[in-house]
């Protein structure tokens, strides 16, 4: 099957580009997405960071995929206002 | 409730007054601005991205969720994204309601929750470079790379 993995913030970045498109077996889940992207030599800290939405609802590692679904990596958020205090 | 991700900046005053109803004895508004620093570092500007369509829903859901956990009667919550300067406003939540601690109490939870769970980003630009703003870790139940596939090596 085929999924679009869509990339956000540093991802963007790191892999050069905001989507690609990834070929994964049959009932390939969450997991599998998660080690293509410990395939491209990400740091493991930043892989270990990472959500996962599924069709843009927060994924768990075991949830199954199918063709044509839209995938995104999510480094820890940073929205609203300032960060942490220190 | 309104809840919008906008590119043009925040009228916070205007989203207040728009807010207010008779039945309201309070509206309680969280203004997040642009720092002038981080940790002393000076600060040119923040470039916000975003999730979209998946930060307006749960955007919306935190808002409705607040509203029946605190008991409010209403709820705007606007987050601008692009290029944002020193002083402007990133994200304005604004609370209605009857009583003012139910108010305080719902305001502070939303944008404690927002931060950690909405898909929005920040880049920081100093005078000397730029990085990506350090996430808060999300929350456990979100986080499956911390789990997924095991050979890592620590």
């Amino acid at each position: 099957m085929r999924v679009r993995v869509l990339l956000f913030g540093v991802l963007t970045e790191r892999l050069g580009g905001k989507e690609r498109v990834v070929e994964l077996a049959e009932q390939a889940t969450v997991a599998d997405v998660v080690a293509w992207a410990r395939g491209l030599r990400l740091e493991e800290g930043l892989v270990r960071s990472l959500a996962v939405a599924v069709n843009r609802e927060y994924a768990q590692t075991e949830t199954r995929l199918s063709d044509g679904d839209e995938v995104a990596l999510l480094p820890p958020v940073s929205g609203g206002c300032r960060g942490r205090a220190v | 409730m309104q809840v919008a991700i906008t590119r043009e900046p925040i009228d916070a005053k205007a989203l207040m007054e728009g807010l207010k109803a008779g039945a309201d004895g309070a509206v309680c508004a969280f203004d997040g601005i642009v720092r002038d620093n981080t940790r002393g570092r000076r600060t040119l500007h923040l470039d916000y991205e975003a999730y979209e369509e998946m930060a307006l829903e749960q955007m919306r859901g935190l808002a409705a969720e607040a509203i029946t956990r605190f008991g409010v009667r209403d709820i705007a919550v606007v987050h601008r994204l692009g290029r944002l300067f020193v002083g402007e406003t990133s994200i304005l939540i604004a609370v209605a309601s009857a009583h003012r601690g139910a108010a305080f109490d719902a305001c502070r939870w939303l944008i404690d929750t927002l931060k950690k769970t909405v898909p929005i980003w920040k880049k920081e630009q100093f005078e000397d470079g730029a990085v990506w703003a350090d996430g808060e870790p999300f929350p456990e139940a979100i986080a499956p790379g911390a789990t997924a596939s095991g050979s890592a090596d620590r």
